[in-house]
C-alpha cells in the first residue's frame, strides 16, 4: 500500500480529481482554502475547469449550471460560505442534480472564527435552504475516510440525483495523516439521459426548479421524498467500537467521534464497559442502530462540538427508554479526551435519570464553568 | 502504545516542519500517526506549534491535554507547556531561547543550546532538528536512523542539499541526555 502523509483538505481535493471531477467552482475561505488552492493548480494541469467565482453565491450557481450537463462537478467552502450557498442548494435539490459539496465547518454563529466546529449539523442534515428537501451528509473522522467518502459522494450523488455534502471540520481539514489515494477513474463518457446537452434533434429537455402549478410541485416533492426513503433504506453508514458487551454507549461523529474513541479506550482500561458508535452518514442517520443499542445499553453519552444537534436524533431513536447525557463544546472549542472520560465516568456512576433534559443539564454545568459572564 | 509530542516555538523556528519529519518517519516505520498544526491568523514571529501522535493502533484524538513529550523552542512555549506534560514524560528545552530552568521534578528534562549547536553545524535554522534529535535520544518512540531516512526520502529535490546538515543536527542533539 502506497501511503502518503497528506493534509485533509488536499486529500479531499485529490480524491475528487481522481473521481473524475470535470469542473470546480468556489471561493476561498479558511479553514478550507487549501482545497481550493490545490484544485486551482491541479485542474488546469489536467485540462479540466477551475473557476474562482466572485462569491459563494456565484460559485454554487455555476455548479448548478455545470451539474445540468450531467458531468461531475463540485464546490467546497466553510460555514459562512455554505450559508451563502443555501439558496442554490435548494434549487439544485429541487432540480434533482448530482452535486458534491464539501463543508469544512468552523466556529460560529456569525463570522465566528476559523477553529474546528460541528455547529452546522442542523443546517447540513435538515436541508439548510428553503422548501422541503434532503441531502446526503457524510462525516469522515480521518484523512483516509475523507478520501473514501469523497469518492463515494460522487457515486451517491449520481445514483440518487442528489446533493451529497461531505461534512468535515477545521481539524480534519488541517491535519496530516498517512492515507492511500484511490486510482484515477476515467472521466465518464456516458452522459445521463436527463442532462441538458443541446443535442440537435433530440427534443426538448428541461431542468428546472420552477413549478408554478402547486400540484406539479407537490408531485416533485413526493418523488423527492420517495427517493429519500430509498436512501434511508440503503445508505446508512456507521462504525462501532467495543459494542459487543457495552453497557454505556458514547455517540459521536467526525472529530468528536475520534476524540471519544480515546476516551472510550481510557474508560475500558479502567474496567468500564463502554462502547462507541460513530455515525458516518449523518443523513440518513442510523436511527435503527441507535434504537437497537438502546435495548442493550444502560445509558448514552452524546459528544459533539456544538450545542447538542445530533443529540436530537439520538433522543428520537432512544425514545426515552434510557437516560442520555450530553457533552458539547461550542464556538470552535475542541474537547479533550480527558474531559469526555470524565463524562463517561459520571454516566457510569448511574445517577442519571430519564426525566432530566440532557441539554439543560449540560448547559447548567457549562454556566458554572464559565461563571456569571456567560 | 501511544506517544504524543508537542513541538512549540516562534513562527519561523521550524516547529511545524520538525513535526512533519517526525510524522514521516513514524509512517515509514509502519506506525499510525497524526500531525495537527496550530492554525489561525498567525505570522512570522508569532507562536506556532504542532501535536504529533504516534501509535500502534487507530489514533483517536489528534490533540492531548497532557502530552508525553514537549519540545520548547522558546520561553513562551516553556511557560505554556511545562505544567501540562504527563508525569514521567519528557521536556526538551532550547536553552538558547529561555532565561529560566524548568521547575518540574517528576519528568525528564533535557536542556541544550540548540541555536548555538545549529550555528556550529553551519545554520541556526537547524535548531529544530537538534531539538528533535535530543527528543529521540531520550524517549523510546523511533530510532534517530528512522528520521535520517525520512529526511532523505521526503525532502523535495531542490532542498536535498540541506539533508546532510539536518542529519548532523539530529545526531548532535542526540548526544544530550536528561540530567
Amino acid at each position: 500500500m502506497a501511503l502518503e502523509l497528506i493534509k485533509g483538505n488536499v486529500a479531499v481535493a485529490e480524491a475528487a480529481v481522481r473521481a473524475g471531477l470535470v469542473s470546480y467552482f468556489g471561493y476561498p475561505i479558511t479553514p478550507q482554502t487549501e482545497l481550493l488552492e490545490y484544485v486551482s493548480a491541479r485542474m488546469p494541469e489536467l485540462n479540466r475547469a477551475f473557476l474562482q467565482a466572485e462569491s459563494e453565491l456565484g460559485a454554487i450557481n455555476m455548479v448548478y449550471g455545470a451539474a445540468c450537463t450531467g458531468r461531475r462537478t463540485m464546490t467546497s467552502s466553510s460555514s459562512p460560505g455554505v450559508s451563502l450557498m443555501q439558496e442554490g442548494l435548494s434549487y439544485i435539490s429541487c432540480t434533482e442534480l448530482p452535486v458534491v459539496v464539501v463543508d469544512v465547518v468552523r466556529g460560529g454563529p456569525g463570522l465566528g472564527n476559523i477553529a474546528p466546529s460541528q455547529a452546522d449539523y442542523n443546517q447540513a442534515t435538515r436541508g439548510g435552504g428553503h422548501g422541503e428537501y434532503h441531502q446526503i451528509v457524510l462525516a469522515p473522522a480521518s484523512v483516509q475516510e475523507a478520501i473514501d467518502l469523497t469518492t463515494l459522494a460522487f457515486d451517491l450523488a449520481e445514483k440518487y440525483r442528489s446533493v451529497v455534502m461531505v461534512l468535515m471540520d477545521g481539524s480534519l481539514g488541517q491535519m496530516m495523516e498517512p492515507a492511500e489515494l484511490p486510482p484515477f477513474q476515467p472521466i465518464k463518457t456516458e452522459i445521463p439521459d436527463w442532462a441538458v446537452r443541446g443535442i440537435p434533434g433530440r427534443g426538448k429537455h428541461v431542468l428546472t426548479s420552477i413549478n408554478i402549478d402547486p400540484p406539479a410541485q407537490e408531485r416533485t416533492n413526493i418523488r423527492l421524498m420517495t427517493r429519500w426513503q430509498e436512501i434511508e433504506a440503503n445508505e446508512v453508514r456507521y462504525k462501532g467500537y467495543y459494542l459487543e458487551d457495552a453497557e454505556y454507549l458514547v455517540v459521536g461523529y467526525g472529530t468528536a467521534g475520534r476524540i471519544s474513541l480515546s476516551a472510550v479506550r481510557a474508560a475500558r482500561e479502567k474496567g468500564l464497559k463502554v462502547g462507541l458508535l460513530r455515525p458516518i452518514s449523518l443523513a440518513p442517520f442510523p436511527y435503527e442502530v441507535v434504537s437497537d443499542l438502546a435495548e442493550q445499553a444502560k445509558a448514552f453519552l452524546v459528544v459533539e462540538m456544538n450545542n447538542g444537534q445530533m443529540l436530537e436524533d439520538v433522543r428520537l431513536a432512544v425514545a426515552n427508554r434510557k437516560p442520555i447525557a450530553f457533552y458539547g463544546r461550542m464556538g470552535g472549542t475542541v474537547p479533550f479526551a480527558d474531559d469526555v472520560l470524565q463524562e463517561i465516568e459520571d454516566l457510569a456512576s448511574g445517577q442519571l435519570g430519564l426525566e432530566e433534559n440532557p441539554r439543560d443539564r449540560w448547559l447548567a454545568k457549562m454556566r458554572v464553568e464559565f461563571g456569571t459572564g456567560a | 502504545m501511544q506517544t504524543e509530542v508537542i513541538i512549540s516555538g516562534f513562527g519561523g523556528q521550524g516547529t511545524l516542519y520538525a513535526g512533519q519529519v517526525l510524522a514521516y518517519a513514524a509512517m515509514d516505520e509502519g506506525k499510525q500517526v497524526t500531525w495537527f498544526p496550530s492554525y489561525g491568523p498567525e505570522m512570522r514571529g508569532g507562536t506556532a506549534n504542532c501535536t504529533v501522535v504516534i501509535s500502534d493502533e487507530e489514533i483517536g484524538s489528534p490533540t492531548v491535554k497532557y502530552p508525553k513529550a514537549v519540545l520548547a523552542l522558546n520561553l513562551p512555549s516553556l511557560d505554556k507547556y511545562e505544567d501540562m506534560i504527563a508525569p514521567g514524560g519528557c521536556l526538551v528545552v532550547n536553552e538558547s531561547m529561555v532565561n529560566r530552568k524548568p521547575e518540574r521534578t517528576d519528568i525528564r528534562v533535557v536542556i541544550l543550546p540548540a541555536n548555538e549547536i545549529a550555528q556550529e553545524i553551519g545554520n541556526e535554522r537547524a535548531a529544530n532538528m537538534v531539538m528533535l534529535g535530543a527528543l529521540l535520544a531520550n524517549i523510546d518512540i523511533l530510532p534517530i536512523e528512522a528520521l535520517e531516512k525520512a529526511l532523505k526520502n521526503h525532502t523535495a529535490q531542490r532542498l536535498q542539499k540541506f539533508v546532510e546538515m539536518n542529519i548532523q543536527a539530529l545526531r548532535r542533539g542526540g548526544e544530550y541526555r536528561a540530567a
